[in-house]
């Protein structure tokens, strides 16, 4: 694919809209609506089956220099017994790692159906050739991963280039076969509110199947005004082409409340079809300690203190 | 231009909606807040009481705490612990010496407090020199108490053995209800002597001087969340002084059995510490004692392995 002059996808002929005409985001209305979601009231039983649902939406997340063997496979058993004085609380959904530890991850989890996630191409700069993002996604696939998180080139999105985003994200889907494909838009370094929905309907156009906000080491990571743009772009691609797309706000959600409040946001932005882990995940890793403690305040009414808790 | 302000300040305008006003300014009434993390916030539960004094004087409007109060408040205690505990000792003296300063700045406007709340002028006084000194008391035995209680323990191996008292972390105080600056001040001041951090539930009945010192900490290098007040009903928070899981220890001041009965129970839970200090008179040098530091410090005993240097036959 020529990348030397930026062109228009309603010039090409392969029948994809332009996505440089991609609907005009109102900053002060996005900011209103988000915050309108952190006033509802959500009490006991329903609380308490919000954290559920939250705990199983978490990808338990590892992405460091530093992560050995031995922090993966205490991550999964972590993800697989996430406070064993409650046996009635679900699983997280996926654990989240390099490529070079898929494998270790893949056997620690054995059939716990909790599924692997993988970072690839060049996470999280994305700044290498695409042959290589293409074998580093291949090699995460071929390790074992379930699911692929890869980043987009914010650097080639910000000249224009948005051909070329949209022929690597074709291309990472291809190479990642059955797995499903989670694409970053890292929004900390889009910009604006604009530029994050013209990101988002290049991901899905180009076969996402998860658009997710951020790596988690960019700050501003996941906000809600952010996501909600996201979701919006979910439900206008749904209603216009039937397909359902996943969302993943990562980074920087760190307290069930606020969690609870992305739960009421999806709800009321994509409907309940949208509130499983299928379609929904939070990208955390100290967001799990957070909900089993807020678990175990509701069942035994006592505030509970994190050294209760196991360390991940 | 004088008989024109003259006149508007006393009469009543021609058209009428100008009311008789007299020339007496009027007072601006201080908002008593809940000092949260170094913040004053309103009350999360947005409910207020009005305590009022013996002749029945309406004191203020005071936030009613709630238990979520507690809870924000124990989260900002417990991120501020590693940094206070983790301070030089000497530092934290300094830290106690600035508040003792910043307390007597502002002696007329406690003593005015405690005179509203029922003290006679002399008692007011005598009672905001003691809370002063006891602060800098305190400030001087910021770096001398870990002396005092450390020790070198004899034993049978080669090993290095001592033991240092540590803080024990966040501790819940119930403050006392009678003297509503000095005891205050006397069990907050050896807790955070200590470097632990606390949270206080101050005097329902004269929260006056509580708001007012925690302006004075607010104003003294004490970083926020090393001491957090609120104001409201023991009988509605203390449960929730001793329950919560993250408070180690548990400072009640009161006689009330059945509340004393209640915190040992509960505080089985973690196994914190409660403390009883419902015998001790303020006033009199028994108010005043780094025994009150060790009540909420965790004596920590270090085996430290040396070279048998005589055993191996070497030496230096």
């Amino acid at each position: 694919m020529a990348t030397g002059s930026p062109k228009i996808f309603s010039h090409l002929s392969n029948g994809q809209p332009g996505f440089s005409l991609s609907p005009r985001i109102d900053q002060v209305g996005v900011e209103e609506r988000a915050s309108r979601f952190t006033k509802r009231s959500i009490k006991k039983e329903s609380k308490l089956n919000g954290l559920k649902l939250v705990l199983n939406m978490i990808d338990l997340t590892t992405l460091e220099g530093k992560d050995t063997d031995g922090k993966v496979k205490q991550l999964c058993y972590k993800a697989m017994h996430p406070h064993d004085a409650l046996p009635d609380i679900p699983t997280v959904a996926a654990i989240c790692v390099y490529p070079s530890m898929v494998k270790i991850a893949r056997k620690a989890l054995g059939d716990s159906g909790i599924k692997v996630a993988s970072v690839a191409t060049a996470f999280p700069s994305g700044q290498a050739p695409k042959d290589v993002k293409i074998r580093d996604t291949k090699y995460a696939v071929n390790e074992g991963a379930d699911e692929v998180d890869m980043v987009i080139s914010r650097g080639k999105f910000h000249s224009g280039e948005y051909n070329y985003v949209f022929d690597e994200i074709a291309a990472i889907k291809e190479a990642c076969g059955d797995a499903r494909l989670k694409v970053i838009l890292e929004t900390g370094e889009l910009g604006t509110f604009d530029k994050v929905r013209r990101a988002s309907d290049i991901a899905m156009h180009a076969g996402a199947d998860f658009i997710k906000t951020s790596t988690g080491k960019i700050q501003p990571a996941a906000t809600m005004p952010v996501t909600l743009v996201m979701l919006e772009a979910i439900r206008d691609f749904y209603y216009k082409t039937g397909k359902m797309i996943g969302m993943k706000p990562a980074g920087g959600i760190s307290k069930s409340k606020l969690a609870l409040h992305y739960l009421v946001m999806v709800k009321e932005t994509l409907g309940e079809d949208w509130l499983n882990n299928e379609w929904f995940r939070f990208g955390a890793s100290s967001l799990a300690n957070d909900v089993l403690m807020q678990i175990v305040k509701e069942k035994t009414g006592v505030y509970q203190a994190a050294n209760y808790f196991s360390v991940d | 231009m004088d008989k024109s302000i003259k006149k508007s300040s006393l009469t009543i305008s021609e058209n009428g909606l100008e009311k008789k006003t007299s020339g007496k300014r009027l007072e601006v009434l201080k908002t008593y807040k809940i000092y949260i993390g170094g913040q004053f916030p309103r009350t999360e539960s947005g409910r207020y009481y009005v305590p009022v004094n013996a002749v029945g004087k309406k004191l203020a409007n005071v936030c009613l705490s709630s238990r979520k109060d507690f809870r924000d408040a124990v989260v900002s205690a417990r991120g501020a612990f590693s940094g206070w505990s983790g301070r030089a000792a000497f530092n934290r003296g300094q830290v106690l010496y600035r508040m003792a300063e910043m307390l007597e700045g502002r002696k007329a406007q406690f003593i005015e407090e405690l005179t509203q709340q029922d003290a006679s002028k002399a008692k007011a006084e005598k009672e905001v020199n003691l809370a002063i000194d006891r602060l800098i008391y305190y400030a001087g035995w910021c770096d001398k108490y870990q002396q005092i209680f450390s020790a070198v323990n004899p034993v049978a191996s080669s090993h290095f053995n001592f033991s240092v008292p540590e803080p024990t972390g966040v501790v819940s105080i119930v403050a006392p209800q009678n003297d509503s600056l000095l005891g205050l001040v006397s069990v907050i001041a050896p807790v955070i002597t200590g470097g632990c951090t606390c949270v206080v539930l101050a005097s329902e009945t004269k929260p006056l001087c509580s708001v007012t010192f925690s302006e004075v900490l607010n104003s003294s290098d004490l970083p926020g969340g090393v001491v957090n007040i609120l104001t409201g009903k023991p009988s509605e928070l203390a449960s929730w002084f001793v329950d919560h899981m993250d408070v180690n220890a548990t400072i009640y001041c009161e006689k009330d059995s059945s509340v004393k009965k209640m915190m040992r129970e509960k505080s089985a839970l973690n196994l914190k510490r409660i403390i009883f200090y419902d015998k001790v008179n303020w006033y009199t040098e028994e108010g005043q004692s780094p025994y009150f530091i060790m009540d909420t410090q965790e004596i920590k005993t270090t085996w430290h392995p040396v070279e048998n240097i005589a055993g191996a036959g070497g030496g230096y």
